[in-house]
Order: structure tokens, then C-alpha cells, then sequence
């Protein structure tokens, strides 16, 4: 298979970079592994007039733990951060939903920001990050804005990038002092490699035996990942009894908007949520309860 | 566009348009075709390389993106006539039915030894992921996996006695 031509620009600095989509913005795709992209440009279901390969500019891959935030750079790959064991007792979540991605040989290229901007609803990335309830930083010529994951998948691979922008960072809030965190990431996959038949990435943090807060997050049951609010309510403030946690996965599965396919039926599909936020959160809690 | 690669350590040189996928530059441009191109459309790992070390897809890659970087094909494994200990493992394991997949799987072995020189079944298992086998050769390809490991482990000669030779030896001496 070969992609219709296009024009290719890889840029050294960012600065070079939005400056050329500020002028091409709106014909242009920003490739950074090319995992999705390419793909897409060989099955001709993209034709960009400008490819703009971000893969040369300095500066935008690795991953740092500040005290109150965990930074990923936009270009560091899912094997970066499978690799990484310092993020164990960080963020232990990354690790977990990084190894579960596509193959080592994608996971070589790919990178989690390529993935979130792609925004694939079967995208793992999408999940993990509304979980995390983790800030994307978005940058133009005319500046850098900030959208929470919660705003930023607007439906089947559509985001609130504008054309001029690029995503430059993922921001994940970490939890304060005295406060524990625990996350885990599910995925039913038909066998390696295959899209997600339903994914779900479960994040809490208790303070006092209490749940301060909860996220969760689906993978590849509706139009984009999609955050189950209701479900994170129902568990907010609330001892995390046995009650409660069945009473949140009832409505995590609700909230799903799978359809029938090959992969399985609806009610199937909906089930799955139910059964891994069950399971998904027995192991959070117990993570956030076993950690310092 | 030119592009300029290391491959097997050799500086190469192509003009290429940006839309040439980098098998195809390897395979047809500059003629080394141990790379297969299997599924080309990401699944297969038939098209495996290594990019500065790491394994890759060759076909889901442009050969622009590979300009100023390193590569390895299988060609560039084995040192003149010497077998690579990959390459070992899988002649004495019979690893390979038609070979179609076996350049992937060699190079994805090789990347994977060196990460992890003393891998579990599972752990090989998990590791090729990536590559498959359309003859279902997967058993022996473990085991070629595991017995190369040994060998760079020097748990196992590089290379056993050729069994065939051996008895043909014992025959001669009755």
C-alpha cells in the first residue's frame, strides 16, 4: 500500500513547527511515532496535503515527577513509560496500560500523545488520562492553553486541538501529602494487536479511609473515550464499601454507549464495564490503601 | 527528498519521495530484501528492523523518518559466514517452516535477548508479540528463542554437534 503524496516537513524547533501550521494548519497532520498516522495516510483514509513530522524537535519526549504534578512530554513513547519503574510508586496506572498497547515493535514508535490526538475511541491513552483527570497543554504561535482531558475528546477521532496547535504535554495531578492513590488499567482484547473489545482505567484517592476522589475512565463503548461521572460521583466522599463500589461499576456501565459488532454485542460490552470497574477498583483501593 | 541511512553499517544514500515507507526504500532502493513485507499493514512483524537498536515496523515507518538514524536487517546480523546465535538457534531448533517470517522474528529476538537475557517462556512469548507466523511455527520459534539464550548465556555450546554427522561418525566406526 502506498499513501497518496503529500508534503513533508520535519522541523527542528517548535517554534518552526507551529509556525508552519499556522500557515498549513488546516491541510496539515502533525505526526509524531506515526502508529496511527501512517495507517491512516497507506488505507488512504487520510490524504494531508502537508505531513509535519515532529519527531526531530528537541525537547519533547520524557517524563517528570514534580511534587504536586507527573509531566509527560508529548513524543515519549508507550515503551518509555512501560520501561520507567520509577513511576511504581508514582503513578503505577502508566506502566500497567502502557504494556497492554498494541506490540513491543508499535510501542517502540508509538508515543502517548500521537495516541491521545489520534483519538481513537479504542485509544488506551484517552481512558487513562480522563481517569487521572490529567490537564493536555496545547501549544500555537499565539500561546499555550491548557484543556482537561474531560473536555479535550470530542468524538470519534476528533479533539479540541485547534489546526494551529500541538499538543505538548500531559499534566497528571499527584496527590498531596498524606494522601494515597491507586490505579488500575483493564483491557479484553480479541488477541494482540486487535482493537479493544472494552478497556477501563479506574484511578482513586483515599484520605482517612474516605474516597477523595475517583476516576474512570472507557475505553472503545462509545463515540470517543468517555469519563463516567455519574459513577466517580456515586463513589466521591463515600467509604469505599463493597455496596458502593457495585453501586459505581451499575453505573459506569450504564454510561457505556457500546454498539454490536464482531467483537461482541452491546449488553456484552456493557457487562465487561461493569465486571472490570468492579475489579478495577477492588485493586485501586487496595493499591491506595497498601501505599504510603 | 534525500535520505541518508547506516544500514548493516554501511552509509547509504537515496533520493525518495516523502510518501516511500522504509521497507520499501530497504527492499527495493537499496536492494536488501531479508526484510519481508508480510500483512503491510502493521499486524505481521514480517518488515521488523532495528532503528538505533530498537525494533520496528519497518512498513508502518517513511523512509524520511529514518534520515541520520541507524538500521539493522537480518543481513546485517551474521558476521561473514559466522552465524548470529539467533540465527544458531533457530538452524538447530528448526525455528523456520517457510521463512517468510523468520528476518522479523530473528531480529525481534535478538533485541529481545539482549533486554532480557534470561526470559521466561512467557516472557519470549510475550516479546513477539509483534511478529507472526502464518506457518503457526510458533513452538519451535520459542524454543529457538530459549535455546539462543542459553547459548549467549553459555549454558550451551554455540553450536552442537551436528547429530546427523555424529551418527553418521558412529556408523563409520562399528
Amino acid at each position: 500500500m502506498v499513501p497518496a503524496a503529500f508534503d513533508y516537513r520535519a522541523p527542528t524547533s517548535l517554534e518552526e513547527a507551529l509556525m508552519v501550521l499556522r500557515e498549513h494548519g488546516d491541510d496539515a497532520k502533525v505526526m509524531a511515532g506515526g502508529q496511527s498516522l501512517i495507517p491512516l495516510l497507506k488505507l488512504r483514509l487520510a490524504s494531508p496535503a502537508l505531513v509535519v513530522d515532529i519527531g526531530r524537535i528537541p525537547g519533547l519526549s520524557g517524563i517528570e515527577a514534580e511534587d504536586a504534578t507527573l509531566r509527560i512530554r508529548t513524543r515519549t513513547r508507550h515503551f518509555d513509560l512501560e520501561r520507567d519503574t520509577s513511576l511504581d510508586s508514582v503513578c503505577p496506572i502508566l506502566r500497567e496500560a502502557a504494556r497492554q498497547i498494541s506490540d513491543p515493535l508499535v510501542r517502540n514508535l508509538g508515543t502517548v500523545g500521537g495516541s491521545l490526538c489520534h483519538a481513537d475511541p479504542a485509544g488506551d491513552w484517552g481512558s487513562v488520562m480522563l481517569a487521572l483527570d490529567a490537564q493536555l497543554v496545547a501549544r500555537s504561535a499565539s500561546g499555550e492553553r491548557t484543556i482537561a482531558a474531560g473536555d479535550f475528546f470530542q468524538g470519534p477521532f476528533s479533539t479540541a486541538l485547534r489546526p494551529d496547535e500541538v499538543l505538548t504535554e500531559i499534566r497528571i495531578p499527584r496527590p498531596g501529602a498524606g494522601r494515597r492513590g491507586g490505579g488500575a488499567y483493564l483491557k479484553l482484547e480479541r488477541k494482540v494487536g486487535d482493537f479493544a473489545t472494552v478497556g477501563v482505567a479506574v484511578q482513586v484517592q483515599l484520605t482517612d479511609g474516605t474516597v477523595e476522589k475517583a476516576g474512570i475512565g472507557l475505553t472503545a463503548v462509545g463515540p470517543s473515550n468517555l469519563k463516567a461521572r455519574s459513577a466517580e460521583q456515586a463513589l466521591t466522599g463515600r467509604e469505599p464499601t463493597p455496596g458502593a463500589i457495585t453501586e459505581a461499576a451499575r453505573l459506569a456501565a450504564e454510561a457505556a454507549e457500546p454498539n454490536d459488532d464482531v467483537r461482541g454485542s452491546a449488553a456484552y460490552k456493557k457487562d465487561v464495564v461493569r465486571v472490570f470497574v468492579q475489579r478495577g477498583l477492588a485493586g485501586a483501593l487496595a493499591q491506595a490503601t497498601a501505599r504510603g | 527528498m534525500q535520505v541518508s541511512v547506516t544500514i548493516n553499517g554501511q552509509q547509504r544514500t537515496a533520493d525518495v519521495e516523502p510518501r516511500l515507507l522504509l521497507v520499501d526504500l530497504i527492499r527495493d532502493q537499496l536492494r536488501l530484501t531479508g526484510t519481508h513485507i508480510g500483512c503491510d499493514t502493521s499486524s505481521c512483524g514480517a518488515c521488523t528492523v532495528l532503528l538505533d537498536g530498537e525494533p520496528v515496523k519497518s512498513c508502518t515507518m517513511l523512509a524520511v523518518q529514518a534520515d541520520g538514524r541507524e538500521l539493522t536487517t537480518v543481513e546485517g546480523l551474521a558476521s561473514g559466514a559466522a552465524l548470529h546465535t539467533v540465527q544458531v538457534g533457530f538452524h538447530e531448533e528448526h525455528g523456520l517452516q517457510c521463512g517468510f517470517c523468520t528476518p522479523g522474528m530473528v531480529i525481534a529476538i535478538d533485541q529481545l535477548l539482549r533486554d532480557n537475557p534470561n526470559p521466561t517462556e512467557w516472557e519470549v512469548r510475550k516479546g513477539l508479540d509483534g511478529n507472526l507466523c502464518r506457518c503457526t511455527g510458533y513452538q519451535n520459534i520459542v524454543k529457538s528463542a530459549l535455546s539462543a539464550g542459553r547459548k549467549l548465556r553459555g549454558e550451551e555450546p554455540f553450536e552442537k554437534p551436528d547429530v546427523a554427522m555424529t551418527e553418521t561418525a558412529a556408523v563409520a566406526a562399528h
